[in-house]
């Protein structure tokens, strides 16, 4: 009796892993592998190991500009979304149950549409063309348009829109352990809301909005279509240049490189932030 | 008590102005889809379905829709087939290796798709299988497989063994207490999983922008494809139509599990 119930467990749950080693481990470690070979114009990808692509990314200003862009730009958006995210996720805690579930549906339900056409819908208000440019001009309070459309600020205004349901989850979630009677204490010793907000919740919820920050910030740094489409071929960040590197100009392993470099300090940032959150508010997390 | 009749009036300002952010670009869309121009505009000196009728001319999009479909279908019905039983083996059995196990099934999660597009557009092409509907769908089961997993361990975990252990011990087979007990209590979970599974499926773009091939083609990358050279009406007839399936869903979702927790992994 002792030995099938022992290897059950595995028995069911090797198809699963066997589908995860073959599609995910391996190719990512045949990714790490392919960022170590040379770039051969004819062939694509050429005989011997070398760190070349990565030494590449290291002296090349133009890489450097590219990774501060990208890690500016999620670094905008995950403090945006904090920003906003954070009470929208407490005033959804206070709203009646009814209110609630269409709100709900409203702020979450966006998650479940292609970012495709979230993105799409952000080119047709930005555009020189579009509805806020037309919209300024007919009340007559611009005469030229503004470009909005392939800016920094036109990214980042489109990928807090796409991310910040990410954060409000996790807040929300956060938000339903903490006991409504210690806000209601501190409102019954004389508190004003925003004593309330500052002192007494957002202390409270700041769990949630670390692993928020953090889903967001690798999110942001990731994100291929929205800089792709809002940001256009100037304003380039790592993921579109990745895509550049592997369908454009076919040189696949300094593509891998990109890759390798992109997760590695994604992974950094986000260690550095738990790190210092958790050193921070420490008591919160005891 | 109604807490809510005491909400501050900033907070609800606030609530109001979030609300409209986060509607604002969909609407849009959905306006400018019914424009009569031939150009993207506001319909409000002329509506027409002529672009929802231009969808059905749109063949190339409505095959890609089809094949999203399809795949979606397969890449969830796949992944449900594998998360199940690893669910099980994870809510219910503790054995070594089970945080490992666990760890290597939610990974997916952890690695940015584009990543994950590069590595397996490398992996693929080596297998000669790049932009054929079989690497796509194994690409899409695995990126999807972590989504049922959670909602499957969430469901197993949240009942009570005691009812297994009882047809047990009346005599009921393993494949039995499976069949007609665990299955059945696990069974709303694996749904919602499939679901949101298969959404995720229908909805991604960015790895299957590097695994697709231009015969093999989904809706969002045919959509991509098509924004990046130019952006018309055509796209936001088509983005109206999916806002409105994908609503429905998102309603179906809500109704039977709460979209909060569908989307954090909890039933």
């Amino acid at each position: 009796m002792q030995e099938p119930r022992n290897l059950l467990p595995y028995w069911l749950s090797t198809p699963a892993a066997l589908a995860m080693l073959a599609f995910v481990a391996l190719p990512l470690v045949l990714t790490l592998s392919l960022s170590l070979y040379p770039f051969v114009p004819s062939t694509g990808v050429g005989e011997g190991l070398t760190a070349a692509n990565y030494a590449d990314i290291a002296k090349d200003e133009y890489f450097h500009t590219i990774f501060a862009r990208t890690f500016g730009m999620a670094l905008l958006v995950t403090a945006l979304c904090v920003l906003i995210g954070v009470p929208e996720a407490y005033v959804l805690s206070r709203l009646s149950s009814r209110w609630r579930a269409v709100s709900m549906v409203v702020v979450l339900g966006p998650l479940l549409i292609s970012v495709v056409v979230r993105t799409l819908g952000w080119a047709v208000l930005l555009g020189n063309e579009g509805v806020i440019n037309k919209s300024l001009m007919a009340l007559g309070l611009i005469t030229e348009p503004i470009k909005m459309m392939f800016t920094f600020t036109g990214v980042v205004v489109a990928l807090v829109h796409v991310l910040v349901p990410f954060m409000v989850l996790a807040v929300w979630a956060s938000l339903q352990k903490v006991d409504p009677a210690t806000e209601d204490a501190a409102e019954s010793l004389g508190a004003g809301l925003p004593t309330v907000l500052t002192r007494i919740v957002f202390p409270q919820v700041i769990p949630g909005v670390l692993s928020g920050g953090l889903i967001v910030f690798a999110l942001a740094a990731s994100a291929f279509a929205t800089p792709a489409i809002i940001g256009g071929r100037r304003l380039k960040v790592v993921p579109t240049t990745i895509y550049d590197e592997f369908l454009g100009n076919l040189n696949w392993p300094l593509g891998a490189a990109l890759a390798v470099v992109l997760v590695i300090v994604v992974l950094a940032v986000s260690l550095g932030m738990n790190r210092f959150v958790e050193r921070r508010w420490k008591q919160v997390f005891q | 008590m109604s807490r809510a009749a005491k909400t501050p009036l900033p907070l609800v300002a606030f609530h109001w102005g979030f609300v409209i952010f986060m509607l604002a670009p969909l609407v849009m869309v959905a306006l400018v889809s019914f424009t009569d121009k031939g150009y993207v505009s506001m319909p409000f000196d002329g509506a027409s379905w002529r672009w929802y009728r231009a969808i059905f001319d749109a063949s190339d999009f409505v095959d890609a829709f089809w094949r999203s479909l399809g795949l979606g279908f397969a890449a969830a019905t796949i992944a449900t087939l594998l998360a199940v039983p690893a669910g099980m083996a994870i809510a219910w059995h503790r054995f070594p290796g089970r945080d490992a196990m666990l760890g290597l099934l939610l990974s997916p999660l952890m690695v940015p798709h584009i990543v994950l597009g590069i590595a397996l557009l490398r992996f693929l092409t080596q297998l000669g299988a790049s932009g054929t509907l079989w690497g796509l769908t194994a690409a899409h089961t695995v990126i999807v497989l972590p989504y049922v997993l959670r909602l499957v361990v969430a469901a197993a975990t949240g009942f009570d063994r005691s009812v297994a252990q009882a047809a047990q011990s009346l005599g009921a087979s393993g494949w039995t207490v499976f069949r007609r007990i665990e299955l059945p209590l696990v069974l709303p979970g694996v749904a919602g999983g499939w679901l949101i599974a298969f959404i995720n499926s229908f909805d991604e773009l960015t790895m299957s922008i590097f695994v697709a091939s231009a015969a093999t083609q989904t809706l969002p990358v045919k959509m991509y494809n098509h924004i990046a050279h130019t952006i018309d009406p055509l796209l936001a007839s088509i983005s109206t139509v999916l806002i409105m399936l994908t609503l429905v869903l998102m309603l179906v979702l809500d109704r039977f599990y709460g979209l909060d927790r569908v989307l954090s992994g909890k039933t």
